[in-house]
């Protein structure tokens, strides 16, 4: 039973509550040649945390965790949008509107900042949640420096596609996610890779000893979870057509962190699951949906995810398993 | 003299075991009173049942002739048994005084009278001829300083009885000295102290007795000065009637070709020194020596883990320095830490992944073994290793100590390598797989493997090595080849 188990029923208890419930929760319409309603609709929003959840997942599993991958999609969303429309008085101003730049410039910003990280934390030692903490105040200084303080908006119809824009009937956004879902799944577990960051994380005197570099491992997961954070960044810069320095991706690291844990990846690191973490960020995003499409106050929510999170890590935990398990009627082998 | 502590009898059992078995012990006024004996002798539950840690299943204590049950370290403590343990039990982020006086500071209608914690900490200090600022935090004091810091803390209440659990084992000679200058002038003024150390040398400088346990029993108390370290070393051993003797192979192997690796006087400043050795293809060297005599270090020397700081390290005909574990790999060197659980297996992974991480290591990441094969490697390893139960798809954590043991001599063997070092392969795992590990490296050695093997075990170094280096006190003191390998002239060594 994989450790995400959990967080499934979860996700299925509330779909089948919206069945029960919600009228036309289900409904999914064709209207231009894509798909809507709120089951696309739970799908498309949950992609900038699913996203996050993904680099999340590794730095998770090497023991370690990023604080910074909210400011990270500050500063990645301030280049992209700095470089379609060069606002004055910027670091961007004069030259050219480049789109067709502003994806790899913004990405290979993103991974910039999880060098960075990477290195404080495998090379100089830092305690990940202060290495970290460090990009998550500094970076929104860096975005809102790189930004004049202004918000920069800008209209750049293909930038936006990325985010508005629709393939086979599903938003962009959704193949995004599933794209870098593939993408990851296959760096990790067609590779040693996942191997190697599981076995960082599980006993890292161990992994030192078999010869696992543990610094590159670091390095690495760092470095890819900050281009999760940039894609991200991207995504939502996309969504407004602008870079909005003070709140793009707020809080959203801890939604990721959420989104992790609850997928079944122990905090303590070792072993990781990149699909529980996926099934992490949608019960998340189909929890608020639910709310909101209930007319639930907006404060409600967060208490209510908070409930969640404790009732699915509970599930998660041997010791609350074991003590429950006492109360269930025995299973009587046949 | 008189006796101020006196066991009678003790007796401790553990489910499934017993620790202590009968001992009887006494302390005098005004002695240094050694306690002797190897690992798992019981050396430490004797102190714990004589300091209130646990309660005796047989027996009695008496304190100054009158029997009284430690119930807690604290009643110990009250009835003047005051205890210094091995590793500096204190606060480092604290300062001297409040580390002095933690617990029982004198205290007044506003708190804690600083004054008072003041004049007592250093009155504390003075009595151990210590100068140092009792305000100083004592985490910025050398080890040596914290470990007189907790004998004031111990002698704070007026105890009678002190015990010191291996206090010098992180000291260095000089400090050594300067703690023992204390410790004779606290039995000059009529202490009894019992003193607890790997240190044959350091036994016999400070101690006026001596008293040796072995499996849990008392051998004997000797006067120190009638006492000689050989039979010392004996009594702590004994002899293990059931010891089988040398094979020929061994006795007789020759060893031919290249060294794979030398070593010239190699040391590592505050770890070893003057460490001299050569292992050719088809050897097994052994390191023997006490607990503590410096065997595993030499070991993480080799294997690039700690860096040696003099000496040369010679690898195949050339001088290497500050190898990693990587680079050992990739020489076809392999390490087995004495340490399964904090440097061997990966709690969370299946016994396939931990049997194969080493091999996929060297494969490089990009290189995975495909699915199958792994599988196939490791049932094939678990069934030459006759890892129970062989199901690879477990977690490690569900195989008993000498299976994972196992499992984890698999990983190296999956890789070949020309040397492995293996420390102390065979502690705390049932009979049967000590037997099949020790086999099993036998059986490779004589197709060609080399070996470094840490045992505590006399007769297990005695019946696999083709050449043993005996260490005593963190120093190679001699080397002994071929036929002259016994159990007495490595106890000789250690004692000479």
């Amino acid at each position: 039973m994989p450790n995400w188990t959990a967080a499934a029923a979860m996700l299925v208890a509330v779909l089948f509550f919206n069945l029960l419930f919600t009228p036309s929760f289900f409904h999914v319409a064709i209207r231009d040649g894509r798909l809507f309603g709120s089951l696309i609709d739970i799908l498309n929003r949950a992609v900038p945390v699913g996203l996050l959840s993904l680099g999340m997942t590794l730095v998770i599993a090497t023991g370690g965790v990023d604080l910074s991958v909210g400011a990270v999609m500050a500063i990645s969303g301030t280049v992209a949008a700095g470089l379609i429309a060069r606002p004055p008085e910027t670091p961007f101003a004069g030259g050219k509107s480049v789109p067709a730049l502003a994806i790899p410039a913004a990405l290979l910003a993103a991974m910039g900042c999880g060098l960075f990280n990477g290195i404080l934390v495998a090379i100089l030692d830092f305690q990940p949640i202060i290495a970290t903490l460090l990009l998550m105040v500094a970076g929104r200084g860096v975005a809102q420096l790189l930004a004049n303080g202004q918000i920069v908006t800008f209209s750049e119809p293909s930038f936006a596609a990325i985010a508005r824009g629709a393939t086979a009937m599903l938003p962009n956004p959704v193949w995004l996610l599933a794209i870098t879902f593939v993408l990851f799944s296959l760096a990790t577990r067609a590779t040693a890779l996942g191997l190697f960051v599981e076995a960082t994380g599980s006993n890292p005197s161990a992994a030192n000893l078999v010869g696992i570099n543990a610094r590159a491992v670091k390095i690495a997961v760092y470095t890819l979870c900050a281009l999760c954070g940039g894609l991200a960044g991207i995504v939502i810069t996309g969504d407004i057509q602008a870079a909005d320095a003070n709140n793009s991706g707020l809080y959203m690291e801890l939604d990721a962190i959420l989104a992790v844990s609850v997928g079944g990846t122990a905090l303590a690191g070792g072993r990781f699951s990149l699909v529980g973490s996926i099934v992490g960020a949608l019960l998340m995003q189909a929890l608020t949906t639910t709310i909101l499409t209930r007319g639930v106050s907006p404060e409600i929510t967060l208490v209510l995810k908070a409930a969640v999170v404790v009732t699915v890590c509970l599930l998660q935990a041997p010791a609350f398993r074991d003590s429950i398990s006492r109360y269930l009627p025995k299973k009587v082998p046949a | 003299m008189t006796s101020i502590l006196e066991l009678k009898g003790i007796g401790k059992r553990f489910p499934g075991v017993v620790a202590l078995d009968g001992v009887d012990f006494d302390l005098r006024a005004g002695e240094v009173h050694a306690l002797m004996g190897e690992n798992g002798a019981g050396k430490s539950t004797l102190i714990k049942t004589m300091t209130g840690v646990y309660e005796p299943t047989a027996g009695h204590i008496l304190v100054e002739g009158n029997p009284i049950s430690f119930r807690s370290p604290d009643e110990a403590v009250r009835h003047g048994v005051s205890t210094v343990y091995q590793e500096v039990n204190l606060v480092p982020n604290l300062s001297v005084m409040e580390n002095i006086l933690l617990g029982r500071e004198p205290k007044g209608p506003f708190g804690i009278k600083w004054r008072g914690v003041k004049e007592r900490a250093e009155k504390a200090v003075r009595r151990l001829g210590l100068d140092v600022d009792v305000r100083t935090p004592l985490g910025s004091l050398s080890i040596a300083v914290q470990q007189l810091v907790a004998i004031a803390r111990a002698l704070d209440v007026s105890a009678r009885v002190l015990v010191l659990d291996e206090p010098t084992s992180s000291l260095d000679a000089g400090e050594v000295e300067a703690l023992f200058e204390v410790v004779r002038r606290l039995r000059d003024e009529g202490m009894g102290i019992i003193f607890v150390s790997h240190f044959l040398d350091q036994v016999y400088a400070i101690s006026d007795r001596i008293t040796v346990l072995r499996n849990g029993q008392k051998v004997g108390t000797w006067m120190a000065k009638d006492l000689l370290k050989i039979e010392l070393v004996s009594q702590m051993i004994g002899r293990d009637a059931s010891a089988l003797v040398r094979t020929e192979s061994i006795a007789q192997a020759a060893s031919s070709g290249e060294a794979i690796i030398s070593a010239k006087s190699v040391g590592r400043r505050g770890s070893v020194s003057d460490v001299s050795f050569e292992i050719k293809p088809g050897e097994t060297l052994g390191f023997a020596g006490l607990l503590g005599s410096g065997r595993t270090e030499v070991l993480r020397l080799i294997y690039g883990i700690d860096h040696s700081d003099s000496g040369t390290l010679i690898f195949d005909g050339k001088s290497v320095s500050k190898v990693r574990p990587r680079d050992s790999i990739h020489r076809g060197i392999g390490f087995l830490s004495e340490d399964r659980k904090a440097e061997g297996i990966f709690p969370e992974l299946s016994i396939r992944e931990n049997m194969l991480i080493l091999y996929q290591v060297k494969q490089g990441w990009f290189r995975r073994i495909p699915l199958l094969k792994q599988k196939q490697l490791a049932k094939d390893l678990a069934e030459k290793l006759k890892v129970q139960p062989p199901d690879v798809e477990r977690s490690i954590q569900q195989l008993s100590g000498g299976n994972q043991q196992k499992a984890l001599l698999a990983r190296w063997l999956a890789v070949e390598p020309r040397l492995l070092l293996l420390d102390e392969p065979t502690r705390g795992i049932d009979v049967g797989a000590k037997f099949e590990i020790m086999s099993l490296v036998e059986s490779l050695r004589q197709s060609g493997s080399s070996f470094v093997f840490v045992s505590s075990e006399l007769s297990e170094v005695v019946k696999t090595c083709t050449q043993v280096v005996v260490m005593r006190d963190r120093k190679a003191v001699g080397t002994l080849v071929g036929a002259d390998i016994t159990e007495e002239s490595i106890v000789e060594a250690i004692a000479s």
